[in-house]
């Protein structure tokens, strides 16, 4: 059986919430070992498409092909391969940051669990803070532990919703970081949504803006920059966002 | 590196034992009902046995009776508060992204269930021998029979609740607490079926525990273990165990046609 080329392949994918068309017929591919970026204002339908991707929220038309797997039908057939990270989810907040951990390893079935759990909180500079409730620790903090329980299983995909949202810059950027050197390691494919155009630039290979649920531009951010004329992708994306041609 | 079925529902209790770990005041609370019930009915049953032959014949059903309510409805909670517990905190999402099965979370949260309640129970059923000289482990292998049929019943009733509360959030949780209530008077706990309104009797056949309570009467009044009872409760069990299971699956498709998943928490 030969291995997809595609991380992710998604065509024509649609999802409404009653008259509200969420994600409305977009097509993309992730390759494996690429990173793609979704871009879009608040409702563009990044979450919902990133949900739909996940398997938490069933399509209304269209498919998903995840690491050669049909999404829908057999997620779980790849939902050991796979990974995510997004504000609008948490960790126990009364679990210590290591009993989390040691709780998704297991679910994930890792043959080392405590080993790779202080390998990751090392990494990801949580370490002095593995035996502390969660729910203590800095919103930095929190995000790093839902990275470094992102990470767990080694992921083929990883899908990360805003990962440096709330985020001052400097803690931000060390994620960034930390994210290039994974990526760098392990080869892994990355779909991330964004409202930061800074750190799309760095972290993406091509990105997709979505307005109302539509794809209405996409490729790398140094296209998108030159195909507008812009001197960078914030302004490029303002520009999209404000433009009536371009409303979906 | 693939988990199994075992690993998950085993990691899912895991979550669980390390939130009791972490709280005594959780621990304690899961006793503190049970004894303070168990002690009410106690001396309200040694109040009455002075002044009713009948009582003072059947001293210990009353005790026996409010033990094996809080198993129902310890047993109810266990599965009820397990799910909200993933709901409070914002877990779900997380969980389901997990290779974590549907059915597991049910198999864990019934687990759960089984350990909370017996910790809930068995400092209560303990201190009615000293208090009331009353053992109900003095019933024997019916005892385990009760215990089981009740404590089932209890957590098929905590998954349908949980099944409401991910199908309309976390504004229906307190029928955790209340649905389980609406059983009370007609499982008759402390009193014959005979006494309900002829209308009334059929609903009250329905349910497993009325057929428990009844057998607990039988053994602690006639000393014998009534098989049609015990076989009663076991079909009803198995009805409403498929009728819960059922509508837990059904309600997890919907909260993914609807996204519900990702939008819970408090």
């Amino acid at each position: 059986m030969s291995v997809p080329t595609s991380a992710v392949r998604v065509e024509n994918l649609a999802k409404s919430f009653g008259a509200t068309h969420a994600v409305d017929h977009i097509s993309f591919t992730v390759p494996r070992g690429g990173c793609v970026a979704l871009l879009g204002g608040n409702g563009a339908g990044k979450t919902t498409t990133l949900s739909m991707l996940l398997g938490l929220l069933v399509p209304d038309d269209g498919t998903i092909s995840v690491l050669g797997e049909d999404m829908v039908a057999h997620r779980f057939r790849v939902l050991d391969r796979i990974n995510f990270s997004s504000p609008y989810v948490d960790l126990p907040h009364r679990l210590t940051v290591r009993e989390n951990l040691s709780v998704y390893a297991m679910l994930f079935g890792l043959h080392h669990p405590r080993q790779r759990v202080e390998q990751l909180a090392e990494d990801f500079g949580v370490a002095e803070h593995l035996d502390k409730p969660t729910g203590r620790l800095s919103s930095g903090q929190r995000t790093r532990v839902a990275l470094a329980k992102a990470l767990l299983n080694d992921p083929e995909l990883l899908l990360l919703d805003e990962p440096t949202a709330s985020l001052d810059p400097d803690t931000a950027d060390w994620v960034r970081t930390r994210l290039e050197d994974w990526r760098a390691k392990s080869g892994a494919a990355l779909l991330i949504a964004s409202h930061n155009m800074a750190e799309v630039e760095r972290l993406a290979d091509s990105a997709l803006i979505m307005k109302q649920g539509r794809v209405v531009e996409q490729g790398t951010p140094q296209e998108l920059v030159e195909r507008f004329g812009r001197s960078n992708l914030e302004e490029v994306f303002l520009h999209v966002m404000r433009s009536p041609e371009t409303s979906a | 590196m693939r988990s199994t079925p075992r690993m998950r529902v085993g990691a899912l209790v895991l979550r669980h034992y390390y939130l009791f770990r972490g709280s005594w005041p959780r621990i304690l609370e899961m006793a503190y009902w049970p004894t303070i019930n168990m002690l009410v009915w106690g001396l309200t049953s040694q109040f009455l046995a002075g002044n009713s032959n009948w009582v003072a014949q059947a001293s210990g059903v009353f005790i026996g009776a409010v033990l094996l309510w809080d198993v129902l409805f310890r047993g109810n909670l266990g599965v009820a508060l397990a799910f909200l517990e993933e709901m409070w905190s914002r877990n779900l999402g997380q969980l389901f992204v997990s290779p974590l099965r549907p059915i597991e979370l049910v198999a864990a949260m019934m687990i759960m269930s089984l350990l909370r309640t017996t910790v809930g129970i068995l400092p209560a059923a303990l201190l009615a021998i000293p208090m009331f000289d009353f053992s109900i482990f003095k019933l024997g292998w019916p005892l385990l029979a009760f215990y089981a049929n009740l404590l089932f019943f209890g957590a098929v009733m905590g998954l349908a609740v949980s099944s409401l509360v991910l199908r309309f959030g976390l504004g229906a949780e307190s029928l955790a607490w209340v649905l389980i209530f609406a059983l009370a008077p007609i499982s008759c706990i402390y009193y014959p079926v005979s006494v309900l309104p002829a209308w009334l009797q059929p609903v009250s056949w329905a349910l497993p525990s009325t057929h428990v309570f009844e057998g607990l009467r039988i053994a602690m009044l006639e000393g014998r273990f009534d098989q049609g009872h015990f076989l009663s409760a076991l079909c009803l069990n198995a009805l409403y165990a498929i009728a819960a299971a059922s509508l837990f699956l059904f309600v997890f498709q919907v909260a993914r046609k609807k996204g519900l998943l990702l939008n819970v928490g408090e």
